[in-house]
């Protein structure tokens, strides 16, 4: 980031650094990404909220949600984001066995999660359409939820990639790195959205 | 043989590639930066042909006061469509997809963008967009304006609105992967010798540019996505008698829609900075101003777009507030015209067309700026809002500014992009016929405005039928103007006179190379040796 002008008289060094480098990207291209979609997620946000400032009752008695089943899924997506750490750290020691494993655990994990999701909706008594709490409801909670379905996705990529010997190591993991980033972004995002969505109704 | 290897490592395939690029790759899943380019100038050239043939339209229709060519709810879902083409898929993809994929790697020394697969797939995520508003007219067309108000979007052709949305969602997802590409490229491949303050101003406005698209696009397809339930699922987000709030769209429109704003003026400034100091044959005056006037417009831009809902029921701590920001953000933009300006002042000034038309945006654009000072303060606004006083203003700064920057930049970079220099004097007639016909369509416009004629109408009161038509004939000029154009560059493009690798005397790293340049463009990757705009200097000491 210097502001002089040095001219280079090594140029194919810097050639081929220019290329190595270009491998790289891919996380930070990834993290930029997921900026933008934090916003997408943040717009949801504040219309829940300014939505909840302006109603009456929210939720409205005819779409009580509960509490618990959704508390036991929050442990469970956060204890995940953990459990696939251990599988990057692993294959940063070259362990591969060791991140099959522990991708592995979070993939069940992240299924869990979905399927406690497809049980709350359809013990809730209510759909997308009843009112406007529900619409918001069932918007923020599907589009966390397909987000999740996206990074399980991610995880059983990097699953079947690594069947192959030598696919990922201690030198080439890029691809595992991204799914781990993308499964911590659904994470916090979820704990944004349990909190305004459950714990705000405890006020 | 030794030599050999080295030369074989420093051209450096990153991708298998012919020598030379066929025509028919041109319409195929391509990853090179340039092919991508001109992808994305062709295509959206071709729909502002198809977005300005309806305008014609409209003008014909607007000139009588009763609704006599076309049908009332056709002519709105002309003007829609009109205003949707000419935002999402010509000066968005044109500016920044077009210019930006072509010049960003050239300018900064580099072989390719940071993601050459993800970039054509943005280009190809605007087919798809273009046809979903090409199709909706087959189900009546969208036809609550390109803001698309609810409750007006939620009960007018639901089939039209509902592509309508998508097309716009294809447009955003494309641009969002575009800008994403241009951060990363702008941040990490510059070549070593280029620091930050090195760079051409076009990076810097890209890079300004893509910052703000990557925050604001995804809040507007949020909106949309709302906006999609509420047609087809059956929900009530923007329906105020279930509860919703159709001031919350408007919100959620504005926030992206007003950056949009800058979205497409942005990298117009970008251009500017180009064109002008290469044809003044001067340095850029302020570069550092130019260079953080971008960032600090995209930054204020993100505070201001409430000034678009002053008549909305908009409390006056709001009103107060979005208008001190509206006033603010003119002034980094008079921060770029007056840098300009001194650039332009004792050069040795070429009036080859890009540089008419720069100068030309310079005069407009101060026009059209200063009818969006007036129009940001909230009391001459909600005297003026929803009138032509609107119509004439964004046509300022959307025609004589962003389309005669997207001319400017076609006439400097024509001979870099195909290799062949433009005809001048048909540039010239194009250029007066451009200017005579902005002016005729768009100034009596604000008379309009003030006068009191509603926008969006096909009828109107015939006390306004003198200053229509003269509106009407401006418009046939614009439609005119755009023929000695087309002859030029169709026939240029293979009869013109052969460009040099630099036929400007430009010093920015793109005229370093052939035009046009080589498939990965440099066998060597070039190395700074003197600032981007050191005319009339004498270049670094260069250390062997």
């Amino acid at each position: 980031m210097q502001g002089a002008i040095e001219p280079t008289s090594d140029t194919a060094a810097v050639t081929e650094a220019h290329h190595e480098e270009h491998h790289d990207f891919r996380v930070i291209g990834l993290i930029t990404f997921l900026c933008s979609e934090f916003l997408m997620f943040a717009g949801f946000f504040v219309i829940f909220l300014v939505y909840r400032s302006a109603a009456a009752e929210w939720p409205p008695e005819e779409t009580e949600i509960e509490l618990l089943l959704p508390a036991i899924n929050t442990i469970i997506l956060v204890a995940s984001s953990f459990v696939i750490h251990y599988g990057d750290t692993a294959v940063k020691q070259n362990n591969v066995k060791g991140l099959r494993k522990w991708y592995a655990v979070t993939a069940a994990m992240g299924a869990i999660f979905l399927a406690g999701q497809i049980y709350e909706y359809m013990n809730l008594g209510y759909g997308l359409t009843t009112n406007l709490f529900s619409n918001c409801f069932y918007l923020l909670t599907g589009f966390h939820g397909l987000h999740v379905f996206i990074g399980l996705l991610l995880i059983l990529g990097v699953l079947w990639r690594s069947r192959r010997e030598g696919h990922y190591g201690a030198e080439k993991h890029t691809g595992v790195e991204m799914a781990e980033i993308y499964w911590h972004f659904v994470d916090v995002v979820w704990i944004v959205l349990f909190s305004i969505i459950y714990l705000l109704t405890l006020i | 043989m030794a030599q050999a290897n080295i030369t074989s490592e420093l051209i450096g395939n990153s991708f298998p590639h012919p020598d030379k690029w066929k025509w028919y790759h041109y319409f195929t899943f391509n990853i090179d930066h340039k092919v991508i380019g001109i992808q994305y100038l062709v295509s959206a050239f071709f729909f502002y042909l198809v977005g300005g043939a309806m305008a014609l339209v409209m003008r014909a229709e607007l000139a009588t006061p009763s609704s006599d060519l076309v049908d009332p709810n056709f002519y709105n879902a002309l003007l829609t469509n009109h205003g949707t083409i000419m935002i999402f898929l010509w000066i968005v993809p044109g500016a920044i997809g077009g210019f930006g994929n072509y010049l960003v790697p050239l300018m900064i020394g580099a072989r390719d963008m940071a993601f050459p697969k993800l970039n054509a797939l943005a280009f190809w995520l605007t087919v798809p967009a273009g046809l979903l508003i090409v199709g909706s007219f087959f189900f009546g067309g969208a036809q609550s304006g390109w803001t698309s108000y609810p409750p007006l979007s939620l009960i007018t052709a639901n089939t039209a609105q509902s592509m309508w949305i998508l097309a716009i969602v294809f447009a955003g997802t494309s641009s969002i992967l575009g800008a994403l590409n241009f951060i990363i490229t702008i941040w990490k491949m510059r070549v070593p010798s280029m620091g930050w303050n090195d760079m051409p101003l076009f990076c810097w406005a890209i890079l300004a540019t893509s910052l703000m698209a990557l925050f604001s696009t995804p809040v507007l397809a949020a909106g949309l996505v709302l906006l999609l339930f509420d047609i087809n699922f059956g929900t009530s987000f923007f329906r105020p008698e279930n509860g919703g709030d159709v001031v919350m769209y408007q919100h959620l429109f504005w926030f992206y829609s007003h950056p949009a704003v800058y979205l497409m003026i942005l990298p117009i400034f970008g251009i500017m900075s180009e064109v002008i100091p290469v044809h003044a044959r001067k340095p850029i005056f302020g570069y550092k101003a130019i260079a953080y006037s971008s960032l600090t417009i995209c930054i204020i831009g993100l505070f201001v777009w409430v000034h678009h809902m002053f008549t909305s029921g908009t409390p006056p701590w709001m009103r107060m507030f979005f208008t001190v920001s509206t006033l603010i953000v003119a002034v980094p933009t008079g921060v770029k015209i007056f840098s300009w300006v001194a650039t332009l002042w004792g050069g040795k000034i070429r009036y080859t067309s890009a540089m008419l038309f720069a100068i030309g945006l310079l005069a407009m654009f101060v026009f059209g700026g200063l009818s969006g000072v007036t129009l940001g303060t909230a009391p001459v606004d909600i005297h003026v809002h929803d009138t032509y006083y609107v119509v004439a203003h964004f046509h300022y700064v959307l025609f004589g500014g962003s389309v005669f920057g997207i001319y400017a930049g076609l006439y400097h970079w024509f001979p870099k992009i195909t290799g062949r220099m433009l005809n001048e004097p048909l540039g010239k007639v194009h250029f007066i016929l451009t200017f005579i016909g902005t002016n005729l369509t768009f100034l009596p416009m604000h008379e309009l405005g003030l006068k009191g004629m509603p926008r969006r109408v096909a009828m109107y009161d015939p006390q306004f039928q003198y200053i229509n038509i003269i509106c009407t004939i401006g418009a046939f000029v614009l439609g005119l103007s755009i023929l000695p154009f087309l002859i030029n560059a169709i026939w240029s493009w293979s009869n013109g006179p052969k460009a040099s690798g630099n036929p400007w005397n430009a010093k920015t790293l793109e005229w370093t190379t052939d035009s046009p340049p080589m498939i990965e463009n440099w066998d060597v990757l070039p190395v700074m040796t003197e600032g981007p705009y050191a005319y009339g200097e004498e270049p670094a000491e260069v250390s062997s």
